[in-house]
Protein backbone atom coordinates (compact mmCIF):
# COMPACT_ATOMS: atom_id res chain seq x y z
CA UNK A 1 0.00 0.00 0.00
CA UNK A 2 1.15 3.15 -1.18
CA UNK A 3 0.07 6.85 0.64
CA UNK A 4 0.99 10.36 1.65
CA UNK A 5 1.29 10.96 5.31
CA UNK A 6 -1.59 13.20 7.53
CA UNK A 7 0.54 14.42 10.42
CA UNK A 8 -1.04 14.48 13.90
CA UNK A 9 -0.03 15.21 17.00
CA UNK A 10 -0.11 13.20 20.68
CA UNK A 11 -3.69 12.17 22.47
CA UNK A 12 -5.55 12.56 19.20
CA UNK A 13 -9.11 11.54 20.62
CA UNK A 14 -12.32 9.91 19.39
CA UNK A 15 -14.19 13.01 19.57
CA UNK A 16 -11.70 14.57 17.06
CA UNK A 17 -11.86 11.78 14.45
CA UNK A 18 -15.41 11.26 15.00
CA UNK A 19 -17.66 13.82 16.88
CA UNK A 20 -20.74 12.53 19.12
CA UNK A 21 -23.05 14.55 17.30
CA UNK A 22 -23.01 12.31 14.26
CA UNK A 23 -22.73 9.51 16.03
CA UNK A 24 -26.77 8.66 15.56
CA UNK A 25 -26.37 9.35 11.79
CA UNK A 26 -25.36 6.69 8.81
CA UNK A 27 -21.99 5.49 8.28
CA UNK A 28 -21.64 7.41 4.81
CA UNK A 29 -22.00 10.56 6.65
CA UNK A 30 -19.79 9.68 9.01
CA UNK A 31 -17.15 9.74 7.12
CA UNK A 32 -17.78 12.80 5.24
CA UNK A 33 -17.03 14.44 9.21
CA UNK A 34 -13.48 12.49 9.62
CA UNK A 35 -11.15 14.20 11.61
CA UNK A 36 -13.07 16.78 11.84
CA UNK A 37 -12.63 17.79 15.15
CA UNK A 38 -8.80 18.66 14.63
CA UNK A 39 -8.58 19.53 11.25
CA UNK A 40 -11.94 20.57 9.00
CA UNK A 41 -10.44 19.87 5.57
CA UNK A 42 -8.99 16.43 6.37
CA UNK A 43 -11.78 14.38 4.10
CA UNK A 44 -11.75 16.79 1.50
CA UNK A 45 -7.57 16.64 0.97
CA UNK A 46 -7.42 12.53 1.48
CA UNK A 47 -6.77 10.28 -0.67
CA UNK A 48 -7.67 6.52 -0.47
CA UNK A 49 -4.98 4.39 0.23
CA UNK A 50 -3.29 7.52 2.62
CA UNK A 51 -1.91 6.97 6.12
CA UNK A 52 -2.40 8.83 9.17
CA UNK A 53 0.73 9.15 11.63
CA UNK A 54 0.75 10.55 15.03
CA UNK A 55 2.01 10.50 18.06
CA UNK A 56 1.13 8.87 21.59
CA UNK A 57 -2.25 7.54 22.78
CA UNK A 58 -4.03 7.69 19.36
CA UNK A 59 -7.64 7.28 19.59
CA UNK A 60 -8.10 7.90 23.52
CA UNK A 61 -11.26 8.75 24.23
CA UNK A 62 -14.48 7.03 23.89
CA UNK A 63 -15.23 3.16 22.82
CA UNK A 64 -17.13 4.46 19.48
CA UNK A 65 -15.70 2.59 16.63
CA UNK A 66 -13.61 6.21 15.63
CA UNK A 67 -11.36 3.68 12.76
CA UNK A 68 -14.90 3.55 10.45
CA UNK A 69 -15.09 6.95 9.34
CA UNK A 70 -11.18 6.78 8.51
CA UNK A 71 -11.65 3.63 7.05
CA UNK A 72 -14.45 4.92 4.63
CA UNK A 73 -12.91 8.15 4.34
CA UNK A 74 -9.77 6.03 2.58
CA UNK A 75 -7.37 6.09 4.99
CA UNK A 76 -5.26 2.87 4.72
CA UNK A 77 -3.32 2.37 7.83
CA UNK A 78 -2.24 4.58 10.83
CA UNK A 79 1.02 4.59 12.33
CA UNK A 80 1.29 5.91 15.72
CA UNK A 81 4.18 5.87 18.78
CA UNK A 82 1.17 4.60 20.84
CA UNK A 83 -2.32 3.86 20.65
CA UNK A 84 -5.26 3.80 23.43
CA UNK A 85 -6.62 -0.04 24.15
CA UNK A 86 -9.79 0.55 22.98
CA UNK A 87 -8.88 2.16 19.65
CA UNK A 88 -6.56 -0.68 18.86
CA UNK A 89 -9.25 -3.10 19.68
CA UNK A 90 -11.62 -1.53 17.11
CA UNK A 91 -9.02 -1.57 14.54
CA UNK A 92 -7.60 -4.53 14.98
CA UNK A 93 -11.28 -6.24 15.28
CA UNK A 94 -12.70 -4.94 11.66
CA UNK A 95 -9.72 -4.63 9.89
CA UNK A 96 -8.10 -1.01 9.90
CA UNK A 97 -4.46 -1.88 9.65
CA UNK A 98 -2.61 0.13 13.00
CA UNK A 99 1.39 0.08 13.41
CA UNK A 100 3.35 0.96 16.52
CA UNK A 101 6.25 2.51 15.87
CA UNK A 102 7.56 5.19 17.69
CA UNK A 103 10.40 6.43 15.09
CA UNK A 104 7.86 6.42 12.45
CA UNK A 105 5.62 8.47 14.03
CA UNK A 106 8.63 10.66 15.21
CA UNK A 107 10.00 11.23 11.74
CA UNK A 108 7.80 10.77 8.76
CA UNK A 109 6.62 14.53 7.76
CA UNK A 110 3.55 15.89 6.31
CA UNK A 111 2.61 15.01 3.04
CA UNK A 112 5.48 12.17 2.93
CA UNK A 113 4.33 9.46 0.34
CA UNK A 114 5.24 6.21 2.20
CA UNK A 115 4.74 2.01 1.78
CA UNK A 116 3.86 -0.06 4.26
CA UNK A 117 3.53 -3.91 4.33
CA UNK A 118 1.24 -3.81 7.07
CA UNK A 119 1.50 -8.01 7.43
CA UNK A 120 5.61 -7.42 8.15
CA UNK A 121 5.10 -4.13 9.55
CA UNK A 122 7.55 -2.55 7.37
CA UNK A 123 7.17 1.33 6.44
CA UNK A 124 9.23 3.00 3.90
CA UNK A 125 9.90 6.28 3.24
CA UNK A 126 11.52 6.60 -0.81
CA UNK A 127 12.26 10.48 0.19
CA UNK A 128 14.06 10.08 2.72
CA UNK A 129 15.26 6.30 2.37
CA UNK A 130 14.77 5.33 6.11
CA UNK A 131 12.98 1.80 6.29
CA UNK A 132 11.50 1.20 9.52
CA UNK A 133 10.35 -2.25 11.43
CA UNK A 134 6.49 -1.54 13.82
CA UNK A 135 6.91 -3.29 16.68
CA UNK A 136 4.61 -6.72 15.77
CA UNK A 137 1.13 -7.77 17.88
CA UNK A 138 0.79 -11.00 19.81
CA UNK A 139 0.09 -14.06 17.60
CA UNK A 140 -3.52 -14.24 18.73
CA UNK A 141 -4.22 -10.80 17.59
CA UNK A 142 -2.40 -11.32 14.00
CA UNK A 143 -4.71 -14.38 13.57
CA UNK A 144 -7.41 -11.96 13.93
CA UNK A 145 -6.19 -9.82 11.35
CA UNK A 146 -5.34 -12.46 9.05
CA UNK A 147 -8.56 -13.76 8.98
CA UNK A 148 -10.07 -10.36 8.02
CA UNK A 149 -11.34 -9.43 11.58
CA UNK A 150 -13.36 -10.34 14.37
CA UNK A 151 -16.75 -11.45 12.61
CA UNK A 152 -15.40 -14.17 10.37
CA UNK A 153 -14.23 -16.25 13.99
CA UNK A 154 -17.40 -15.54 15.00
CA UNK A 155 -19.53 -16.94 11.97
CA UNK A 156 -17.52 -20.23 12.64
CA UNK A 157 -18.52 -20.55 16.26
CA UNK A 158 -21.98 -19.95 14.77
CA UNK A 159 -22.10 -22.13 12.17
CA UNK A 160 -20.66 -25.12 14.57
CA UNK A 161 -23.48 -24.36 16.56
CA UNK A 162 -26.33 -24.70 14.28
CA UNK A 163 -24.34 -27.87 13.37
CA UNK A 164 -24.44 -29.29 17.08
CA UNK A 165 -27.92 -28.33 17.06
CA UNK A 166 -28.60 -29.93 13.97
CA UNK A 167 -26.99 -33.50 14.91
CA UNK A 168 -29.05 -33.36 18.17
CA UNK B 1 5.83 -15.19 41.64
CA UNK B 2 1.98 -14.08 42.89
CA UNK B 3 -1.13 -12.58 40.60
CA UNK B 4 -2.56 -9.26 40.85
CA UNK B 5 -6.66 -9.26 41.48
CA UNK B 6 -7.30 -8.48 37.65
CA UNK B 7 -4.65 -11.38 36.68
CA UNK B 8 -6.62 -13.49 38.69
CA UNK B 9 -10.11 -12.68 37.55
CA UNK B 10 -8.91 -13.04 34.02
CA UNK B 11 -6.88 -16.30 34.70
CA UNK B 12 -10.41 -17.86 35.85
CA UNK B 13 -12.60 -16.61 33.11
CA UNK B 14 -10.20 -18.08 30.22
CA UNK B 15 -9.64 -21.32 31.96
CA UNK B 16 -5.90 -21.09 33.34
CA UNK B 17 -3.88 -21.56 36.74
CA UNK B 18 -1.99 -18.10 35.51
CA UNK B 19 -1.73 -15.39 32.91
CA UNK B 20 1.12 -13.19 32.10
CA UNK B 21 0.97 -9.44 30.94
CA UNK B 22 1.32 -8.99 27.04
CA UNK B 23 -0.42 -13.04 26.42
CA UNK B 24 -4.05 -13.15 24.80
CA UNK B 25 -6.93 -14.50 25.99
CA UNK B 26 -10.14 -15.37 24.85
CA UNK B 27 -12.20 -15.39 27.70
CA UNK B 28 -15.82 -16.25 28.70
CA UNK B 29 -17.70 -12.98 30.93
CA UNK B 30 -20.69 -13.13 33.46
CA UNK B 31 -22.48 -9.99 32.33
CA UNK B 32 -22.45 -7.48 29.38
CA UNK B 33 -24.44 -4.39 28.90
CA UNK B 34 -25.77 -2.48 26.56
CA UNK B 35 -27.13 1.26 26.03
CA UNK B 36 -28.88 2.83 23.11
CA UNK B 37 -26.26 4.02 21.40
CA UNK B 38 -23.87 1.20 21.94
CA UNK B 39 -26.17 -0.96 20.63
CA UNK B 40 -26.92 0.58 17.52
CA UNK B 41 -23.18 0.38 16.58
CA UNK B 42 -23.00 -3.32 17.01
CA UNK B 43 -26.27 -4.17 15.05
CA UNK B 44 -24.14 -3.63 11.27
CA UNK B 45 -21.40 -6.73 13.10
CA UNK B 46 -23.85 -8.32 14.72
CA UNK B 47 -26.04 -8.75 11.57
CA UNK B 48 -23.13 -9.68 9.85
CA UNK B 49 -22.21 -12.66 11.93
CA UNK B 50 -25.53 -14.72 11.63
CA UNK B 51 -25.85 -13.08 8.05
CA UNK B 52 -27.39 -16.14 5.81
CA UNK B 53 -26.46 -18.80 8.83
CA UNK B 54 -30.17 -19.27 9.13
CA UNK B 55 -30.56 -18.21 12.20
CA UNK B 56 -29.66 -15.16 15.19
CA UNK B 57 -29.55 -14.94 18.65
CA UNK B 58 -27.89 -13.90 21.94
CA UNK B 59 -25.84 -16.78 23.29
CA UNK B 60 -27.55 -16.36 26.64
CA UNK B 61 -30.52 -13.67 26.76
CA UNK B 62 -29.66 -13.83 30.85
CA UNK B 63 -26.18 -12.57 30.55
CA UNK B 64 -27.72 -9.31 28.65
CA UNK B 65 -28.92 -5.79 29.83
CA UNK B 66 -30.30 -3.36 27.61
CA UNK B 67 -30.59 0.59 29.18
CA UNK B 68 -30.84 3.93 28.10
CA UNK B 69 -28.24 6.65 28.80
CA UNK B 70 -27.24 8.58 26.02
CA UNK B 71 -30.29 10.07 24.76
CA UNK B 72 -32.90 9.34 26.83
CA UNK B 73 -35.85 10.00 26.39
CA UNK B 74 -35.03 10.34 22.78
CA UNK B 75 -34.51 14.17 22.17
CA UNK B 76 -34.82 13.74 18.34
CA UNK B 77 -36.86 11.40 15.56
CA UNK B 78 -33.73 10.03 14.49
CA UNK B 79 -32.46 8.49 18.41
CA UNK B 80 -36.65 7.86 18.57
CA UNK B 81 -36.15 6.12 15.58
CA UNK B 82 -32.87 4.11 16.89
CA UNK B 83 -34.44 3.30 19.78
CA UNK B 84 -37.38 1.52 18.73
CA UNK B 85 -35.05 -0.98 16.76
CA UNK B 86 -33.18 -1.30 19.88
CA UNK B 87 -36.34 -2.56 22.12
CA UNK B 88 -37.60 -4.42 19.66
CA UNK B 89 -33.84 -6.41 18.94
CA UNK B 90 -34.11 -6.82 22.59
CA UNK B 91 -37.62 -8.06 22.77
CA UNK B 92 -36.99 -10.49 19.87
CA UNK B 93 -33.87 -11.73 21.71
CA UNK B 94 -35.82 -12.23 25.03
CA UNK B 95 -34.15 -10.28 26.90
CA UNK B 96 -35.48 -9.42 30.00
CA UNK B 97 -33.27 -6.93 31.71
CA UNK B 98 -34.44 -4.47 29.37
CA UNK B 99 -34.35 -1.18 31.56
CA UNK B 100 -36.98 0.74 29.74
CA UNK B 101 -37.23 4.70 30.07
CA UNK B 102 -38.59 5.09 33.75
CA UNK B 103 -36.24 1.87 35.25
CA UNK B 104 -33.15 3.04 33.37
CA UNK B 105 -30.05 4.96 34.10
CA UNK B 106 -26.16 5.44 33.04
CA UNK B 107 -25.04 1.26 32.21
CA UNK B 108 -21.93 2.64 34.57
CA UNK B 109 -24.21 3.13 37.40
CA UNK B 110 -27.21 0.75 36.69
CA UNK B 111 -24.40 -2.31 36.58
CA UNK B 112 -23.81 -2.05 39.86
CA UNK B 113 -26.99 -0.70 42.13
CA UNK B 114 -29.05 -3.52 40.11
CA UNK B 115 -26.45 -5.93 41.40
CA UNK B 116 -25.38 -6.80 37.38
CA UNK B 117 -21.98 -7.34 38.46
CA UNK B 118 -20.18 -8.42 41.44
CA UNK B 119 -16.83 -9.32 42.67
CA UNK B 120 -14.65 -11.29 40.79
CA UNK B 121 -16.66 -11.09 37.51
CA UNK B 122 -15.18 -10.30 34.05
CA UNK B 123 -17.63 -7.76 33.09
CA UNK B 124 -18.12 -6.67 29.54
CA UNK B 125 -19.57 -3.35 27.79
CA UNK B 126 -18.89 -1.13 25.15
CA UNK B 127 -18.51 2.36 26.94
CA UNK B 128 -14.96 3.57 27.72
CA UNK B 129 -16.44 3.93 31.64
CA UNK B 130 -16.50 0.43 32.40
CA UNK B 131 -13.77 0.37 34.35
CA UNK B 132 -15.97 2.22 37.00
CA UNK B 133 -17.51 -0.83 38.27
CA UNK B 134 -13.97 -1.95 38.91
CA UNK B 135 -14.86 -0.44 42.29
CA UNK B 136 -16.74 -3.79 43.23
CA UNK B 137 -13.79 -5.89 42.43
CA UNK B 138 -14.60 -7.08 39.15
CA UNK B 139 -12.31 -6.68 35.87
CA UNK B 140 -14.62 -4.39 34.45
CA UNK B 141 -13.85 -3.81 30.26
CA UNK B 142 -14.92 -1.57 27.72
CA UNK B 143 -14.87 -2.43 24.12
CA UNK B 144 -15.89 -1.46 21.12
CA UNK B 145 -18.73 -2.34 18.50
CA UNK B 146 -17.16 -5.41 16.72
CA UNK B 147 -16.03 -6.76 20.01
CA UNK B 148 -19.31 -6.40 21.72
CA UNK B 149 -20.97 -7.91 18.61
CA UNK B 150 -19.30 -11.41 18.79
CA UNK B 151 -19.69 -11.11 23.09
CA UNK B 152 -23.38 -10.52 22.25
CA UNK B 153 -23.37 -13.78 19.23
CA UNK B 154 -20.95 -16.35 21.01
CA UNK B 155 -20.48 -15.07 24.95
CA UNK B 156 -16.53 -14.83 23.86
CA UNK B 157 -14.43 -12.00 24.40
CA UNK B 158 -10.44 -11.36 23.66
CA UNK B 159 -8.31 -9.55 25.94
CA UNK B 160 -4.47 -8.90 26.13
CA UNK B 161 -3.59 -8.75 29.35
CA UNK B 162 -2.72 -5.89 30.60
CA UNK B 163 0.11 -5.00 33.18
CA UNK B 164 -1.32 -3.47 36.31
CA UNK B 165 0.04 -0.49 38.51
CA UNK B 166 -0.68 0.18 42.06
CA UNK B 167 -1.53 3.72 43.54
CA UNK B 168 -1.41 3.73 46.43
CA UNK B 169 -2.84 6.53 48.98
CA UNK B 170 -2.32 7.51 52.64
CA UNK B 171 -3.99 10.35 54.55
CA UNK B 172 -7.12 11.79 55.89
CA UNK B 173 -8.92 13.74 53.07
CA UNK B 174 -9.04 17.44 54.41
CA UNK B 175 -13.39 18.79 54.43
CA UNK B 176 -14.50 19.04 51.27
CA UNK B 177 -12.07 17.27 48.81
CA UNK B 178 -13.25 14.18 47.69
CA UNK B 179 -12.49 10.85 45.60
CA UNK B 180 -13.28 13.38 42.65
CA UNK B 181 -9.92 15.74 43.74
CA UNK B 182 -8.03 12.61 44.38
CA UNK B 183 -8.05 11.37 40.73
CA UNK B 184 -7.94 14.50 39.35
CA UNK B 185 -4.65 15.19 41.12
CA UNK B 186 -3.60 11.99 40.11
CA UNK B 187 -4.35 12.55 36.50
CA UNK B 188 -2.19 15.40 36.62
CA UNK B 189 0.68 13.67 38.18
CA UNK B 190 0.39 11.41 35.71
CA UNK B 191 -0.81 12.41 32.48
CA UNK B 192 -3.68 11.22 30.10
CA UNK B 193 -1.04 8.61 29.15
CA UNK B 194 0.10 7.64 32.75
CA UNK B 195 -1.75 4.32 32.44
CA UNK B 196 -1.77 3.85 29.18
CA UNK B 197 -2.63 0.22 28.43
CA UNK B 198 -2.38 -0.91 32.05
CA UNK B 199 -5.05 -1.49 35.09
CA UNK B 200 -4.89 0.97 37.65
CA UNK B 201 -5.48 -0.61 40.98
CA UNK B 202 -6.04 1.96 43.76
CA UNK B 203 -5.46 0.88 47.60
CA UNK B 204 -4.49 2.73 50.73
CA UNK B 205 -5.94 3.72 53.70
CA UNK B 206 -7.50 6.79 52.28
CA UNK B 207 -8.98 4.59 49.35
CA UNK B 208 -10.50 2.34 52.68
CA UNK B 209 -11.87 5.34 53.57
CA UNK B 210 -14.16 6.32 50.76
CA UNK B 211 -17.85 5.36 50.47
CA UNK B 212 -18.55 2.83 47.22
CA UNK B 213 -19.62 6.55 45.59
CA UNK B 214 -16.55 7.61 46.15
CA UNK B 215 -14.31 4.52 44.72
CA UNK B 216 -16.53 4.36 42.03
CA UNK B 217 -15.77 7.62 40.94
CA UNK B 218 -12.17 6.62 41.39
CA UNK B 219 -12.14 3.71 39.09
CA UNK B 220 -14.45 5.58 36.73
CA UNK B 221 -11.50 8.14 35.56
CA UNK B 222 -8.81 5.43 35.45
CA UNK B 223 -9.95 5.26 31.51
CA UNK B 224 -8.70 9.29 31.63
CA UNK B 225 -4.79 7.94 32.54
CA UNK B 226 -5.44 5.85 29.43
CA UNK B 227 -5.98 2.79 31.65
CA UNK B 228 -7.87 -0.41 30.44
CA UNK B 229 -9.55 -0.45 33.49
CA UNK B 230 -9.50 0.22 37.12
CA UNK B 231 -9.77 -1.93 40.25
CA UNK B 232 -10.75 -1.71 44.24
CA UNK B 233 -9.63 -4.69 45.86
CA UNK B 234 -13.24 -5.35 47.81
CA UNK B 235 -13.67 -5.34 51.03
CA UNK B 236 -16.39 -5.06 54.04
CA UNK B 237 -17.68 -2.28 52.72
CA UNK B 238 -18.20 -3.74 49.01
CA UNK B 239 -19.55 -6.76 50.33
CA UNK B 240 -22.65 -4.59 52.34
CA UNK B 241 -22.89 -3.11 48.92
CA UNK B 242 -23.08 -6.18 46.81
CA UNK B 243 -25.15 -8.42 48.90
CA UNK B 244 -28.25 -7.20 49.01
CA UNK B 245 -28.07 -6.45 45.37
CA UNK B 246 -26.33 -9.87 44.16
CA UNK B 247 -28.28 -12.17 41.65
CA UNK B 248 -25.86 -14.71 42.00
CA UNK B 249 -22.61 -15.70 43.96
CA UNK B 250 -19.69 -14.19 43.74
CA UNK B 251 -15.96 -14.79 44.84
CA UNK B 252 -14.09 -12.32 46.61
CA UNK B 253 -10.26 -11.54 45.43
CA UNK B 254 -7.06 -10.03 46.29
CA UNK B 255 -3.77 -9.70 44.71
CA UNK B 256 -0.83 -11.44 46.11
CA UNK B 257 1.33 -9.53 48.39
CA UNK B 258 4.29 -10.64 45.55
CA UNK B 259 2.18 -9.53 42.58
CA UNK B 260 3.91 -7.76 39.68
CA UNK B 261 3.37 -4.21 39.57
CA UNK B 262 4.72 -2.19 36.25
CA UNK B 263 5.14 0.68 38.51
CA UNK B 264 3.40 1.93 42.38
CA UNK B 265 2.67 5.43 43.04
CA UNK B 266 2.76 6.46 46.49
CA UNK B 267 0.49 9.68 48.06
CA UNK B 268 0.54 11.27 51.18
CA UNK B 269 -3.16 13.20 50.08
CA UNK B 270 -3.47 14.87 53.82
CA UNK B 271 -2.93 17.93 52.67
CA UNK B 272 -4.68 17.57 49.50
CA UNK B 273 -7.38 20.77 48.45
CA UNK B 274 -9.63 20.47 45.79
CA UNK B 275 -8.74 19.74 42.35
CA UNK B 276 -9.96 21.56 38.76
CA UNK B 277 -9.04 20.10 35.60
CA UNK B 278 -8.89 22.73 32.99
CA UNK B 279 -10.19 23.06 29.56
CA UNK B 280 -9.32 21.20 27.43
CA UNK B 281 -7.24 18.02 28.88
CA UNK B 282 -8.69 16.02 31.73
CA UNK B 283 -4.89 15.84 32.94
CA UNK B 284 -4.49 19.81 32.66
CA UNK B 285 -4.99 19.87 36.38
CA UNK B 286 -5.10 22.74 39.43
CA UNK B 287 -5.44 23.46 42.49
CA UNK B 288 -8.77 25.45 42.60
CA UNK B 289 -7.02 28.02 43.89
CA UNK B 290 -5.33 28.95 41.25
CA UNK B 291 -8.57 29.33 39.13
CA UNK B 292 -10.99 30.56 41.34
CA UNK B 293 -12.54 33.32 40.04
CA UNK B 294 -12.99 32.35 36.29
CA UNK B 295 -16.60 33.80 35.16
CA UNK B 296 -18.82 30.83 34.19
CA UNK B 297 -22.41 30.19 32.03
CA UNK B 298 -23.76 27.01 33.25
CA UNK B 299 -23.15 24.12 36.36
CA UNK B 300 -23.17 20.48 35.36
CA UNK B 301 -24.06 18.14 38.23
CA UNK B 302 -24.59 14.43 36.76
CA UNK B 303 -22.30 12.36 34.45
CA UNK B 304 -21.56 8.65 35.28
CA UNK B 305 -18.41 10.24 37.40
CA UNK B 306 -20.32 12.04 39.72
CA UNK B 307 -24.21 11.92 39.78
CA UNK B 308 -25.02 9.28 43.29
CA UNK B 309 -26.73 10.22 45.94
CA UNK B 310 -23.60 11.19 48.17
CA UNK B 311 -22.40 13.33 45.15
CA UNK B 312 -25.88 15.72 45.10
CA UNK B 313 -25.90 15.24 49.17
CA UNK B 314 -22.93 17.25 49.29
CA UNK B 315 -24.15 19.65 46.68
CA UNK B 316 -26.91 20.69 48.81
CA UNK B 317 -24.80 20.56 51.58
CA UNK B 318 -22.65 23.33 50.36
CA UNK B 319 -25.13 25.12 48.84
CA UNK B 320 -27.50 25.24 51.97
CA UNK B 321 -29.95 27.81 52.32
CA UNK B 322 -28.28 30.16 49.01
CA UNK B 323 -29.65 30.43 45.80
CA UNK B 324 -27.68 29.54 42.28
CA UNK B 325 -26.10 32.95 41.27
CA UNK B 326 -28.18 34.83 38.89
CA UNK B 327 -26.40 34.68 35.73
CA UNK B 328 -25.64 30.78 36.26
CA UNK B 329 -27.89 28.09 35.48
CA UNK B 330 -27.31 24.51 37.66
CA UNK B 331 -27.91 21.65 36.00
CA UNK B 332 -28.42 18.54 37.97
CA UNK B 333 -28.92 14.95 36.37
CA UNK B 334 -29.16 11.77 38.76
CA UNK B 335 -27.35 9.38 36.80
CA UNK B 336 -30.20 6.76 37.27
CA UNK B 337 -33.77 6.46 38.11
CA UNK B 338 -32.61 5.00 41.45
CA UNK B 339 -30.65 7.89 42.85
CA UNK B 340 -33.13 10.35 41.34
CA UNK B 341 -36.25 8.13 43.70
CA UNK B 342 -33.58 8.30 46.55
CA UNK B 343 -32.94 12.05 46.33
CA UNK B 344 -36.52 12.83 46.19
CA UNK B 345 -37.19 11.25 48.95
CA UNK B 346 -34.60 12.40 51.22
CA UNK B 347 -35.70 15.93 50.01
CA UNK B 348 -32.64 16.85 47.74
CA UNK B 349 -34.52 16.88 45.00
CA UNK B 350 -36.51 19.59 46.20
CA UNK B 351 -33.74 21.85 47.87
CA UNK B 352 -31.87 21.82 44.74
CA UNK B 353 -34.71 23.03 42.99
CA UNK B 354 -35.71 25.27 45.39
CA UNK B 355 -32.45 27.39 45.21
CA UNK B 356 -32.73 27.65 41.62
CA UNK B 357 -31.50 24.19 39.85
CA UNK B 358 -33.17 22.57 36.76
CA UNK B 359 -33.42 18.79 37.44
CA UNK B 360 -32.89 16.67 34.19
CA UNK B 361 -34.50 13.01 32.94
CA UNK B 362 -31.62 10.49 34.44
CA UNK B 363 -28.89 9.33 31.95
CA UNK B 364 -26.03 11.04 30.45
CA UNK B 365 -27.54 14.48 29.90
CA UNK B 366 -24.86 17.29 28.37
CA UNK B 367 -21.54 14.88 29.17
CA UNK B 368 -21.67 13.84 25.60
CA UNK B 369 -22.49 16.69 24.14
CA UNK B 370 -25.58 15.13 22.81
CA UNK B 371 -28.74 16.96 24.82
CA UNK B 372 -30.15 18.45 28.16
CA UNK B 373 -27.68 21.60 28.18
CA UNK B 374 -25.11 21.37 25.51
CA UNK B 375 -22.82 24.22 25.57
CA UNK B 376 -23.03 27.41 22.79
CA UNK B 377 -20.02 29.27 21.68
CA UNK B 378 -17.70 29.85 23.90
CA UNK B 379 -19.57 29.20 27.19
CA UNK B 380 -18.16 28.23 30.03
CA UNK B 381 -19.57 25.25 32.81
CA UNK B 382 -17.85 23.81 35.86
CA UNK B 383 -18.51 19.89 35.65
CA UNK B 384 -18.90 17.04 37.50
CA UNK B 385 -18.10 14.71 34.51
CA UNK B 386 -15.01 13.28 33.19
CA UNK B 387 -13.62 14.51 30.05
CA UNK B 388 -13.11 17.86 28.64
CA UNK B 389 -11.84 17.87 25.26
CA UNK B 390 -12.91 20.62 22.60
CA UNK B 391 -16.69 20.00 21.72
CA UNK B 392 -17.09 17.28 24.42
CA UNK B 393 -19.91 18.94 25.54
CA UNK B 394 -21.36 21.31 22.77
CA UNK B 395 -19.34 24.10 20.75
CA UNK B 396 -16.03 23.45 20.21
CA UNK B 397 -14.73 26.58 21.48
CA UNK B 398 -16.59 25.96 24.98
CA UNK B 399 -14.76 25.73 27.71
CA UNK B 400 -15.14 22.91 30.62
CA UNK B 401 -13.69 22.90 34.26
CA UNK B 402 -14.14 19.37 35.66
CA UNK B 403 -14.61 19.42 39.27
CA UNK B 404 -16.00 17.86 42.44
CA UNK B 405 -19.89 18.23 43.31
CA UNK B 406 -18.68 20.10 46.40
CA UNK B 407 -16.56 22.32 44.08
CA UNK B 408 -19.58 22.50 41.71
CA UNK B 409 -22.12 23.49 43.16
CA UNK B 410 -19.97 26.26 45.53
CA UNK B 411 -19.41 27.60 41.75
CA UNK B 412 -23.25 27.54 41.18
CA UNK B 413 -23.59 29.75 43.58
CA UNK B 414 -21.32 32.56 43.54
CA UNK B 415 -21.55 32.56 39.73
CA UNK B 416 -17.67 31.69 39.15
CA UNK B 417 -15.12 29.10 39.79
CA UNK B 418 -15.26 29.03 43.68
CA UNK B 419 -13.36 26.89 46.52
CA UNK B 420 -16.03 25.27 48.23
CA UNK B 421 -13.95 26.02 51.41
CA UNK B 422 -14.34 29.61 51.08
CA UNK B 423 -18.14 29.36 51.52
CA UNK B 424 -18.29 26.59 54.00
CA UNK B 425 -15.20 27.74 56.22
CA UNK B 426 -11.69 25.36 56.60
S1 LIG C 1 -22.06 10.16 31.56
FE1 LIG C 1 -20.62 10.80 29.98
S2 LIG C 1 -18.82 9.56 30.32
FE2 LIG C 1 -20.47 8.61 31.45
S3 LIG C 1 -21.32 7.06 30.07
FE3 LIG C 1 -22.49 8.94 29.76
S4 LIG C 1 -21.46 9.98 28.08
FE4 LIG C 1 -20.04 8.44 28.84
Amino acid sequence: MTGRVHRFGDNVDTDMIMPARYLGHSRAEQSRHAMEGVDSDFTAKVQPGDVIVAGRNFGCGSARPAHRPLQDAGVSCVIAASFANLFMRNAVNEGLPILRCPEAARELREGDLVEVDHEGGIIRCPATGRVYQAEMFPEFIRQIIRSGGLIPYAREKVKQRVQEREEK
Amino acid sequence: MGMTISEKILAAHSGRDAVEPGECINATFDMVIVQDLSLLMAKEPFEQIFDGLGESSVFDPEKVVVTFEHEAPAPTVLAATNQKWGRQWARRHGITNMLEIGRHGIQHMVSNEQGFVLPGDLFVANGSHTCTDGAVGAFAVGVGAASLAVALAIGEVWLEIPETSRFVYRGTLQPWVSAKDLILYTLGQIRTDGALNQVMEFAGETVRALPMSGRFTLCNMAKEAGAVTGIIEPDALTEAYVRPRARRAHRTLSSDSDARYRAIHEYDVSALGPQVACPFSPDNVKPVEAVAGVPIDQVFIGSCTNSRVDDLRVAVEVIGSRKVHRDVRLIVIPGSQYVYLEALREGVIERLVEAGATIGAPGCGPCPGLHTGVLGEGERCVSTSNRNFPGRMGHRTAEVYLASPATAAASAVLGRLADPREMMGR
